[in-house]
């Protein structure tokens, strides 16, 4: 007990350093959302690989039973479908349509706080839950996409600016509506994206206008900037295009957060096809 | 004892604010970013005990923390600077010379160990700092650039810092 007092004291630069980032790093991965992500992310990806693993060897010792199940199955199916061969009469029904009325509902906010220097860049807005904003929501400008709602308090918000290594949007091209996601890349300036995953075969010419495609929480047709560059391809099936942005990041004052009325119902149906793979 | 207790006072308020309020506006796009703030980590005293010198960094770098919304990133880099002061000042300098209350600054050290001092701090607070701040090994070349690029910055900055606490050499 006394000698490991001792080396205790000896070194105790060392075994402070690591009480104190210890703790440091604690408050990093508790208070900031991309790393607790990440760590999240990591410690499930082995827990869930060993469960994969073990799923796959479990299955083997099943495939009796499961084999027996299908034959079973099948043949009730088949007995099910000789009363469907026997009619041919096809009745479709129709349903009216009902018209939506509005579906996008605008509300403007101003820019408390704002950032284009950092990696991930975020930006506050001086409205809040009081004024209806909720989370995952899009922010727009007068002159194109801004980013996406990130959390929200009483009076405040911030939004994940789309100079951010996450932010994903769905975008599509003037011409050829081809449809591809932007993102800020891996470039340090703030004036210039990415739009990637538009198939090889589409015709791009510069200075062609990128508009949203309405795929994702914005409302389609809002202009997100233009083409300066075509076909960064990595000699694969899609090209990357550079896109200059419309907005202007450095100087954001006003900017407007759309609340889209109908994304619970949409959400809720696109839930439901989960097998995605 | 009281002087050098109120000259850090005022050089941590000073600093801070220039950190939070100027130098988070500046940079090199994303690859240089300057913390000159960590000069008030450096000119504290030599003889100073550990633990008060990472409970000071811990303090700075949550300060810090608190006006870039990313909390813990700059206290876990400080504390880092905290440990490689304490291993550079025990492997540089004489043991009577860590005893008194001296501040390392040019007039009381030399030049060539005070430009060395800085940068090789500053390397490791920007090492942890970006490192946390990324929190990936993907695309490490462009991390490790920052890292350099922003440390070349951070003692530039520091170097003219330096200037205005000056002290004419004591005999």
């Amino acid at each position: 007990m006394k000698n490991l007092w001792l080396i205790l004291n000896k070194y105790n630069a060392f075994f402070l350093f690591v009480v104190f980032f210890g703790l440091a790093c604690y408050l990093v991965i508790q208070n900031n959302s991309f790393q607790r992500a990440s760590a999240v992310n990591s410690s499930n990806q082995l827990v869930g690989g060993t469960y994969e693993k073990i799923n796959a060897w479990k299955s083997y010792l099943h495939l009796r039973d499961v084999n027996t199940h299908l034959a079973e199955e099948n043949a009730a199916l088949r007995e099910q479908l000789q009363r469907f061969t026997a009619t041919d009469s096809i009745v479709q029904g129709t349903v009216s349509d009902t018209a939506r009325g509005v579906q996008y509902h605008y509300v403007v906010a101003k820019v408390t706080n704002n950032s284009i220097h950092q990696k991930n860049n975020y930006i506050t807005l001086d409205k809040g839950r009081i004024h209806g904003i909720e989370k995952g929501m899009g922010v727009i400008s007068s002159n194109g996409i801004v980013g996406i709602v990130l959390n929200v308090s009483e009076h405040f918000s911030t939004v994940q600016s789309l100079l951010h290594s996450e932010t994903r949007i769905s975008a599509a091209l003037e011409d050829s509506r081809a449809f591809g996601s932007l993102m800020w890349g891996d470039n340090y300036d703030s004036r210039t994206g990415v739009l990637k995953d538009i198939p090889n075969h589409v015709k791009v010419r510069k200075d062609e206008l990128v508009y949203t495609s309405g795929f994702s929480l914005f409302p389609p047709g809002i202009l997100v900037g233009k083409v300066v560059e075509t076909g960064l391809s990595g000699g694969d099936s899609f090209l990357d295009i550079k896109i200059e942005f419309s907005t202007q990041f450095h100087n954001l004052q006003q900017v407007y957060v759309v609340d889209d009325l109908l994304v619970d119902e949409k959400t809720e149906l696109e839930s439901q096809n989960d097998d995605n793979g | 004892m009281a002087k050098v207790f109120s000259y850090n006072v005022v050089r941590f308020i000073v600093l801070v604010m220039l950190q939070v309020f100027l130098f988070k506006n500046i940079g090199y796009y994303n690859l240089a970013t300057p913390f000159p703030y960590l000069l008030f980590l450096l000119l504290l005293p030599v003889g100073i005990s550990n633990f008060l010198l990472y409970v000071l960094a811990f303090i700075t770098g949550i300060t810090v923390d608190a006006f870039y919304d990313t909390l813990g990133v700059n206290a876990a880099a400080c504390v880092a600077l905290a440990w490689g002061r304490i291993i550079f000042v025990r492997i540089t300098l004489q043991t009577d010379q860590y005893e008194n209350y001296m501040t390392p600054i040019v007039g009381t050290v030399s030049f060539r160990w005070y430009l060395l001092y800085v940068f090789i701090l500053s390397l490791f607070h920007h090492t942890a700092l970006f490192l946390l701040e990324t929190f990936t090994f993907h695309q490490f070349h462009y991390t490790l650039t920052r890292i350099l690029l922003s440390c070349i910055f951070t003692t530039i900055i520091i170097l003219l810092f330096s200037l205005l606490f000056y002290r004419k050499k004591q005999r």
